[in-house]
C-alpha cells in the first residue's frame, strides 16, 4: 500500500520556479507594449473644472491621453456593482474615469499610454487638472453624524447602506440581566499590501475579434465575463489569465478596477498590447483598503460570566464607493458570536460613504473586526466580575454536541449562519496547556512585583469559510502518464499547485509531481468563480476530488476491457494500473490515456504499444469508441457546497512594555487551530504564520493615516509600517481537527485565520499589561506613551 | 514611479567629476550608493537635469584605511565593507556599534558612508556619530580641497555645507583615545528603520570625572551635539544622570511632530534614551580607563 499523499507535508511543486526566480507574473509579459501611466485626483473631493494636456503635445513617444469624454456606450457609465444586497439603497460605483466628481484622493481622471512607462509618466505629471474643492468627510464617526459634509454631491447624507437583525429577545434578556455593559470599540482601516502591485496586460485583436488579457487578479473566470459584457464580444473569444502572482490578500478579487476596463479598451482603440503595471504609490491610494469599523455594544450577563444579550450597532467605512456591497460588515455581524452560545443577539449597521479609497475584503474580511470586539468585550466582563478571562470563554462556549448550531443571524452567501462541527473547550485546553497558563499569570505577577509590564492576551475565533457557489476542476491524462488539472480560480501563491495534486495523486496512484496543476487561465477552464473566503482548499479541492473519482472510473472501465478483468480488481499505484492478486498484469495510466483516444496512427513507442492493445479493446467491443465513452482521458467536474463550513481557532500572546521606548515585546505566540482534515500539514503552517504576522502588522504596525482632509500621509513602505521578520516572534503551533461533515473530504478552510485574532490578543494582552482598555485600534508606542506618561 | 528625464555622466576620474560639477554646479546630483537619491527620482520629489554617477571611478579603495590619527573612508566605500572592517571595529567603536541601525543589509551593501554625510539627513545616524565623534570630511572641487569639521558640514534638513561645484572625497573618523567609551542607542518602531529619536555618547574620563557629549539624530535639523556638564562618581548611583540629560534635552532639542511620534514622545525618548547612552558610555570609559 502507498502511502497517502492527503495529510503528508509534501514539497511544494510551485517552489523550484518561484524560488529560483522563474516566476511569472503580469509585469514580465509582454515587454515590447504600449505603457500606461494615471492621473490621480489629488484632493479627496473634488469637482473637475478642466483638464488641461497642452504641456504633454511636445513630449515624444505619447499615443493617446484619455478622459472620461473620451468613453462611450457602456464604458461611460459607472462600473459593476458586484453584490447587490436589499439594504444597499446608496449602491455607488466608481466611473473608469472620473466624471465630472472626484470622490476620494487616487481616483482615476485620466489615462496616457506611450511608449514606454518613462514617457507615460512625463506626460501625466505635464497634464494640469483644475479642480473646485469639496467640504470632505475623512472620519468614519465624523461621517455618520447628522451635518457632516457629504462624500458624494448628489446624496443628502453618507449612509449608503443600513442592514438589521435579531435573534431571540435582546430587551428581556438584557432586563433579566445581573449586570448591563456599554462599550464602545473602533477599528482603523488597514490595506493588504500584496508584494506585487496589481497588473495588466491587454491584447485586443481586431480581425479576430478576440481580447486576451493577462491580469494579476484572484478572479479571472469574472473578470472574463464581465469584459466579453462590457465589449460584446463572444464570451469564448475573451481569455483572462492570472499568471503566477505575488499575493492578493482579497485586494486583487475585486472587478474591476478602473484600469482593469481602461487597459483593454485602450488596446482596442490604439490595434495594439496595452500594459500596466501598478507602483506602490498606486497601491497605496488606488487599490481597495479594509477594516475600519466603529461599535457601541451592549451586553447584558450572569453573575458568572455567562452573556445572556447583546447587541452591537456599528459603522463601517465604505470608502468613496461600494462595489462589493455590504459584505463585510454582513461577515462582521455573522461572525461576531464567534464560539459562544448568545441565545439574544441583534445588530444593526451602516455602511457609510467617506471621501477615502474604497473598501472590500482584505484577509480576515470583516472577521478581525468581529473578534476584536467579542474578545475584548469576553475580557471586560471578566474584570468587571473578577473572573478568569479563560474560564468566563469556557462559561460561554458552544458545546460539542451542540452541532449543527444555528448562529440566527445571515451568512455572507445569504443563508443561514450554521455551524457545521467544532471542539471549542477542548481548543482552549490545547492552547492553554501549550502557553502553560497558569504558569504565565504566576510569572506576570512576579513580573508586576518587580514593576514590570507584562500582559497575556487571548483571542478565539471561528471563522466560516468555503462559501459557493462552486468551482470545478478539468483533468486530464497525458501520454506520458503525467495528469494536468485546470482550475477556474487563481494561485496567489498559496501552494494550489501541490494540494490539489495530493489529492489527485491519492486517487489516480501517480506522484504527486507528475500532477500539473494550472490556475486562473480562462482557456483552460472557463467556468469558476475565485479565490477568496478561504474556500480553495474547501471548494477547488472537493471539486478535485470529484473529477479525479471521474477520472479513476473512466480508466478503470478502459483498462478493465484491455485487460479482460473486472473493474473493480483493479488498483491504481506508481502510474500503473494492476490487477489486485496478479502483479503482472497492468497497463500504464498514460497508456490508458492513449487508448482511450482510439488512433489509426502510432506516434512514438507508447502510442504503438497503445494502438495494439486498443485493437485488442476493440475486439471486445463493437467500435473502437464503445458507445458512451468519449476520446481521451478527461473531465471536468464542479463541486457546489451546501452551505460554508466553520474553521475556528485560539490565539495567545504573552507581551511585556518596555517604559523606556514605549514598545511592546512579544515574549511568546502560542496558536491553536482547526481546519478540519488537513491535505499538506506544512501549507496549512505557512498560511498560520503568514497570516499571524499580518495580524501583528494590523495590530501594533500598520496604520493608514489619513488626515482630516482625506490624504493618506504614509503611501511608502517608509512610513507605513509593515513588520519586518525582525518583529515578528516565533510563532508555538498547535493543531486539533474536527472535521466537516458537509464535504467529502472533510475540509475546512485556512486562507484567512492566521489573520483573525491579531487585534484581539494584542489589545487584550496590551490592557492586561497597562491595566487600561484598549478598545481601539491598531495601537502603537506613542499611544502606550501616552497612556502611561500622561494619564 | 519613474524618474523625469536627465542626462547621465559616467566619469573615470575624481578630476572629472570636478569638472563636470564645475560646469553643471546645481544642475548635477552624484550618485553613489543611491539608497536615498534614488527613490527620490523615482518619486519625482526632485529632477535634477544631470546626473554624475561615481560607480565608475578608477582606483577607488573598496574599504575603510587608517591616516593621521584617523579611519577615511572614500567615496565608493559600502556601509557593509565599514561594518565588517577590523580596522573600524578597533578604532572607531562607536562607529563599528552604530552600523548594524544603519538601515539593512541589503541597503548597506550598496549604500556609501559618505554618501550618507552627504545626503545630510538629520534622522540618519551615521552625520550625529561623525559629530559626536568630531570627525571631518574633506570637499573637494576644481579650484582645491578643504577640510571642514563635523560640526560645519550640516546646516538643515538634507542640506550640507558644500558649494555647487564641491563634493566630498573622504571622510574621517577620528579613532578614539584609551580613556574613552561610547554607546549607540535608538528607537525605530522596526529594526532597521529610521529612528524615532537615537543617540550616540562619547564619554572621557579624567580622574574621578567622566564628561559626555551626546549626539542626537532625529530630534532637530541637523544632528545635535551637546556636552554635559562633568559628572561625578555618585552622578552615576543617583539620578543625576538623568537630570543633566532632561536639561540638555529639554534646552537644545528641537523634535517635530510626525505620524510616528509627537515632540512629547520623542522627548521622552531622548531622555530615556540619552540617560542609557551616558551611563554604557561612562561605564566603558571606565573599563577603558583601567585597562590603559
Amino acid at each position: 500500500m502507498t502511502t497517502r499523499m492527503f495529510g503528508q507535508s509534501v514539497k511544494r511543486n510551485e517552489d523550484p520556479r518561484l524560488l529560483t526566480g522563474k516566476g511569472r507574473y503580469v509585469d514580465d509579459i509582454e515587454h515590447s507594449a504600449a505603457q500606461v501611466a494615471f492621473v490621480r485626483s489629488e484632493p479627496a473631493h473634488a469637482r473637475i473644472i478642466d483638464i488641461d494636456v497642452s504641456g504633454t503635445l511636445d513630449i515624444d513617444g505619447v499615443l493617446g491621453i484619455y478622459t472620461y469624454e473620451d468613453l462611450e456606450g457602456d464604458f461611460a457609465k459607472p462600473l459593476p456593482l458586484l453584490i447587490p444586497n436589499d439594504g444597499l439603497f446608496a449602491p455607488k460605483t466608481q466611473y473608469a474615469l472620473a466624471h465630472e466628481e472626484v470622490c476620494y484622493a487616487g481616483e482615476v481622471i485620466a489615462m496616457v499610454v506611450a511608449k514606454d512607462r518613462y514617457i507615460a509618466e512625463d506626460a501625466a505629471s505635464a497634464i494640469r487638472v483644475e479642480y473646485e474643492t469639496l467640504p470632505v468627510v475623512a472620519d468614519l464617526e465624523e461621517a455618520a453624524r447628522p451635518g457632516a459634509p457629504v462624500a458624494h454631491l448628489d446624496m443628502e447624507d453618507n449612509v449608503s447602506g443600513r442592514v438589521s437583525e435579531a435573534k431571540g429577545d435582546v430587551d428581556a434578556a438584557m432586563a433579566a440581566a445581573s449586570h448591563v455593559y456599554q462599550w464602545r470599540f473602533s477599528m482603523e482601516r488597514a490595506a493588504a499590501m500584496p508584494m506585487e502591485g496589481r497588473g495588466i496586460v491587454a491584447h485586443y485583436d481586431e480581425s479576430d475579434q478576440s481580447l486576451l488579457l493577462y491580469d494579476s487578479t484572484q478572479a479571472p473566470t469574472g473578470v472574463r465575463g464581465g469584459l466579453a459584457l462590457l465589449f460584446g464580444l463572444d464570451p469564448d473569444r475573451v481569455h483572462v489569465v492570472a499568471p503566477d502572482i505575488g499575493g492578493g490578500f482579497g485586494m486583487k478579487v475585486i472587478q474591476f478596477y478602473p484600469e482593469e476596463v481602461l487597459v483593454p479598451w485602450a488596446s482596442r482603440l490604439l490595434g495594439i498590447p496595452v500594459k500596466w503595471t501598478e507602483d506602490r504609490r498606486e497601491d497605496f491610494i488606488g487599490s481597495n483598503h479594509e477594516r475600519g469599523q466603529a461599535h457601541e455594544v451592549r451586553v447584558g450577563t450572569d453573575d458568572e460570566g455567562r452573556i445572556l444579550g447583546m447587541e452591537t450597532n456599528f459603522l463601517n467605512d465604505a470608502g468613496a464607493y461600494c462595489s462589493y456591497g455590504l459584505i463585510i460588515p454582513i461577515i462582521t455581524a455573522a461572525q461576531m458570536q464567534g464560539p459562544y452560545r448568545i441565545e439574544n443577539f441583534r445588530y444593526e449597521f451602516r455602511n457609510l460613504f467617506t471621501n477615502k479609497v474604497p473598501t472590500s475584503p482584505y484577509r480576515g474580511a470583516g472577521r478581525p473586526h468581529a473578534v476584536y470586539v467579542m474578545e475584548r468585550v469576553i475580557d471586560k466582563i471578566a474584570l468587571e466580575l473578577e473572573l478568569d478571562v479563560a474560564e468566563v470563554r469556557r462559561r460561554n462556549f458552544i458545546g460539542p454536541n451542540e452541532f449543527p448550531y444555528d448562529v440566527g443571524v445571515t451568512f455572507q452567501d445569504g443563508g443561514p449562519t450554521i455551524y457545521d462541527s467544532g471542539e471549542y473547550e477542548r481548543g482552549l485546553d490545547v492552547l492553554l496547556d501549550a502557553l502553560d497558563y497558569g504558569n504565565a499569570r504566576a510569572e506576570q505577577r512576579k513580573a508586576a512585583e518587580q514593576g514590570r509590564l507584562m500582559g497575556i492576551g487571548i483571542g478565539y475565533y471561528v471563522e466560516g469559510t468555503g462559501i459557493g457557489p462552486y468551482e470545478g476542476a478539468a483533468i486530464k491524462v497525458l501520454a506520458d502518464g503525467s495528469v494536468t488539472v485546470a482550475l477556474g480560480f487563481s494561485s496567489q501563491g498559496q501552494g494550489h499547485e501541490t494540494v490539489f495534486a495530493q489529492i489527485v495523486s491519492d486517487e489516480l496512484g501517480v506522484a504527486v509531481d507528475k500532477v500539473k496543476v494550472t490556475s486562473g487561465d480562462t482557456r483552460r477552464i472557463g467556468y469558476g468563480v475565485g479565490t477568496f473566503a478561504s474556500r480553495s482548499a474547501v471548494v477547488g479541492g472537493n471539486a478535485v476530488f470529484k473529477a479525479a473519482v471521474q477520472i479513476r472510473k473512466q480508466a478503470a472501465e478502459v483498462a478493465a476491457r484491455s485487460l479482460e478483468v473486472a473493474a473493480e480488481d483493479l488498483v491504481f499505484e506508481n502510474g500503473q494500473i494492476r490487477v489486485a492478486g496478479a502483479p503482472d498484469l497492468s497497463v500504464g495510466l498514460g497508456q490508458v490515456a492513449l487508448i482511450s483516444n482510439p488512433l489509426r496512427y502510432a506516434f512514438g513507442e507508447e502510442s504503438q504499444e497503445a494502438v495494439l492493445l486498443a485493437q485488442r479493446a476493440y475486439a471486445q467491443s463493437d467500435r473502437p469508441l464503445p458507445d458512451g465513452m468519449r476520446p481521451g482521458l478527461e473531465t471536468a467536474e464542479f463541486y457546489s457546497p451546501t452551505s460554508g463550513v466553520f474553521a475556528f481557532g485560539a490565539h495567545a500572546v504573552v507581551i511585556e512594555i518596555d517604559p523606556d521606548t514605549c514598545n511592546l515585546k512579544i515574549l511568546r505566540y502560542v496558536v491553536m487551530h482547526d481546519c478540519g482534515a488537513v491535505i499538506n500539514p506544512m501549507i496549512v503552517e505557512g498560511q498560520i504564520l503568514g497570516g499571524v504576522a499580518q495580524g501583528i502588522g494590523g495590530a501594533f504596525y500598520e496604520r493608514l493615516a489619513y488626515d482630516d482632509q482625506g490624504q493618506l500621509q504614509n503611501a511608502s513602505f517608509m512610513d507605513f509600517l509593515i513588520p519586518y521578520a525582525t518583529e515578528i516572534p516565533t510563532v508555538e503551533l498547535h493543531h486539533t481537527e474536527t472535521k466537516s461533515p458537509l464535504n467529502p473530504l472533510g475540509i475546512k478552510g485556512v486562507g484567512e485565520a492566521g489573520t483573525i485574532p491579531g487585534p484581539a490578543v494584542i489589545a487584550n494582552a496590551v490592557s492586561d499589561a497597562l491595566g487600561r482598555p484598549i478598545d481601539s485600534m491598531p495601537i502603537s508606542p506613542l499611544d502606550i506613551y501616552a497612556i502611561l506618561y500622561k494619564g | 514611479m519613474k524618474p523625469a528625464p536627465f542626462t547621465y555622466h559616467r566619469p573615470e576620474t575624481r578630476g572629472e567629476v570636478d569638472a563636470l560639477l564645475a560646469e553643471l554646479g546645481s544642475e548635477a546630483k552624484i550618485l553613489a550608493g543611491g539608497q536615498s537619491l534614488i527613490p527620490i527620482l523615482n518619486m519625482r520629489l526632485s529632477s535634477p537635469a544631470h546626473l554624475i554617477d561615481l560607480n565608475h571611478l578608477h582606483d577607488e579603495t573598496a574599504g575603510p584605511a587608517l591616516d593621521d590619527g584617523h579611519v577615511t573612508v572614500g567615496p565608493l566605500v559600502r556601509q557593509s565593507s565599514v561594518e565588517r572592517s577590523e580596522l573600524v571595529t578597533e578604532r572607531v567603536p562607536l562607529l563599528a556599534e552604530t552600523m548594524d541601525f544603519v538601515a539593512h543589509p541589503a541597503i548597506r551593501n550598496r549604500g556609501t558612508v559618505v554618501g550618507s554625510i552627504a545626503h545630510a539627513d538629520p534622522a540618519a545616524e551615521l552625520p550625529a556619530v561623525l559629530a559626536v565623534l568630531r570627525g571631518e570630511v574633506v570637499a573637494r572641487s576644481a579650484t582645491g580641497r578643504r577640510t571642514i569639521p563635523a560640526g560645519e558640514c550640516f546646516r538643515g534638513p538634507l542640506e550640507n555645507s558644500l558649494e555647487d561645484t564641491e563634493w566630498l572625497e573622504e571622510v574621517r573618523w577620528p579613532v578614539a583615545a584609551a580613556d574613552q567609551g561610547f554607546a549607540f542607542e535608538e528607537f525605530a518602531r522596526r529594526s532597521g528603520d529610521y529612528a524615532l529619536c537615537g543617540v550616540a555618547a562619547r564619554a572621557e574620563r579624567a580622574g574621578d570625572t567622566t564628561t559626555v557629549a551626546l549626539g542626537y539624530l532625529g530630534m532637530g535639523d541637523v544632528p545635535v551635539c551637546t556636552e554635559l556638564p562633568p559628572l561625578g562618581a555618585s552622578a552615576f548611583e543617583t539620578d543625576e544622570v538623568e537630570d543633566a540629560v532632561a536639561r540638555v534635552v529639554e534646552g537644545q532639542l528641537d523634535p517635530v511632530d510626525d505620524i510616528h511620534a509627537t515632540v512629547a514622545f520623542r522627548t521622552h525618548l531622548a531622555r530615556r534614551l540619552g540617560a542609557t547612552a551616558v551611563r554604557r558610555a561612562a561605564a566603558k570609559a571606565d573599563t577603558a580607563g583601567q585597562d590603559s
